[in-house]
């Protein structure tokens, strides 16, 4: 990460001085920053809400209830886990959330299913094999009805801007398999 | 079909806190407070992940606003259309994982060049609707729980892209041209 991250600091001020456009560094400076600040601070509301929520689950047995009921599923992904971890159950809600476009849902559920993970971790700097695979999943499988794509090519006036959903769907399943798998592969090979 | 996705993708929400919120008062957990207790957290996780937000905000920001990205995707567009992915979808796939509304702003234009319903529009479509920014999710989930190590998850993930890539090509193929 902190290669790609000087990489990617050092070629945008290189190319930017190349280009003669030195003005967009303090651009990035003042602009960027704010806006990563502006939206951790949105992201605040939500994962209050989603907390609160778990929260309440947790009390009620809810999340415990749930987990075993996941069992199957989660035996083969995270096998780590022991079966009734609060983790499941923000992790499948993360999918749930993640799967009906509630993006910022999503989130606030998937850093709460991150934490409990991390509970988990005798190792608190490095990366579980159930935090990769939560993330791989995470990562490569999307919306439902990506709505935003929807109203884009409706905007560019397509005669049928919803043909794409069917086929978003296999490939979205195609990539997630493959995550899993290579995840599972590659999980092995670090012991 | 498409009706009763999007039905279910109005009521997901609603329902899930429904059911939280029922089952709680049946099994008579005070709601208010344990709410209350549960959001008291939501302000420290949201201040614990604003560092990496503002690292990773600043590195895009740097590649997107200096011209280096176009460069990135320019140079990469070369090898991959060896494999067979039409060239014209290739900025979109690299700037996919790196950047949302970047990639946004690519799909708006492959659009409103070869049209939406184009071959390589669709494409284009599908190839946005399956995949999702890696760095980001990542720069945040780890953040969020101080992870520094993240092991396999870059690699499996750009493999999981990849394989979105190649699927919406392979699948686009075979639904739209038979």
């Amino acid at each position: 990460m902190s290669v790609i991250w000087f990489g990617m600091i050092i070629l945008g001020m290189i190319v930017a001085v190349i280009n003669g456009r030195t003005e967009i560094i303090n651009e990035v400076i003042l602009k960027d920053a704010q806006e990563a600040v502006v939206f951790a601070i949105g992201l605040t509301g939500i994962m209050g809400v989603w907390l609160g929520i778990m929260n309440i689950a947790k009390k009620s047995g809810l999340i415990h209830h749930f987990a075993l009921l996941m069992r199957p599923v989660t035996k083969i992904l995270f096998p780590s886990l022991p079966p009734n971890h609060p983790a499941i159950s923000a992790m499948m809600m993360n999918m749930v959330a993640n799967m009906f476009g509630a993006g910022n849902s999503a989130t606030a559920l998937g850093i709460k299913a991150m934490e409990e993970l991390q509970s988990l971790n005798t190792d608190k700097k490095t990366a579980t094999n159930a935090m990769c695979m939560f993330l791989v999943i995470n990562m490569s499988s999307i919306q439902l009805i990506p709505l935003t794509v929807l109203k884009i090519r409706a905007d560019a006036g397509s005669i049928a801007p919803t043909e794409i959903i069917a086929t978003s769907i296999m490939a979205t399943a195609a990539s997630t398999l493959v995550g899993i798998i290579v995840c599972k592969i590659l999980e092995g090979r670090e012991g | 079909m498409i009706r009763l996705l999007t039905t279910f993708s109005v009521a997901a929400i609603p329902i899930m806190i429904s059911i939280v919120l029922i089952h709680g008062l049946i099994k008579g957990v005070n709601l208010y407070d344990a709410f209350v207790e549960g959001a008291g957290e939501g302000f420290k996780a949201a201040v614990r992940i604003m560092p990496y937000l503002i690292a990773i905000f600043l590195a895009i920001g740097f590649m997107r606003r200096s011209g280096a990205m176009e460069l990135l995707v320019k140079a990469m567009t070369m090898p991959l259309s060896f494999i067979g992915i039409p060239s014209e979808v290739l900025p979109l796939a690299i700037m996919r994982p790196i950047s949302g509304s970047g990639s946004l702003g690519v799909l708006k234009d492959i659009l409103t060049h070869y049209g939406p319903d184009s071959f390589v529009g669709r494409v284009a479509s599908t190839m946005m609707g399956s995949a999702e920014t890696i760095f980001y999710t990542m720069a945040v989930y780890f953040g969020a729980v101080g992870i520094k190590y993240a092991r396999h998850t870059v690699p499996a993930a750009l493999i999981s892209h990849f394989a979105a890539v190649i699927a919406s090509v392979v699948i686009c193929r075979i639904i739209f041209f038979s």
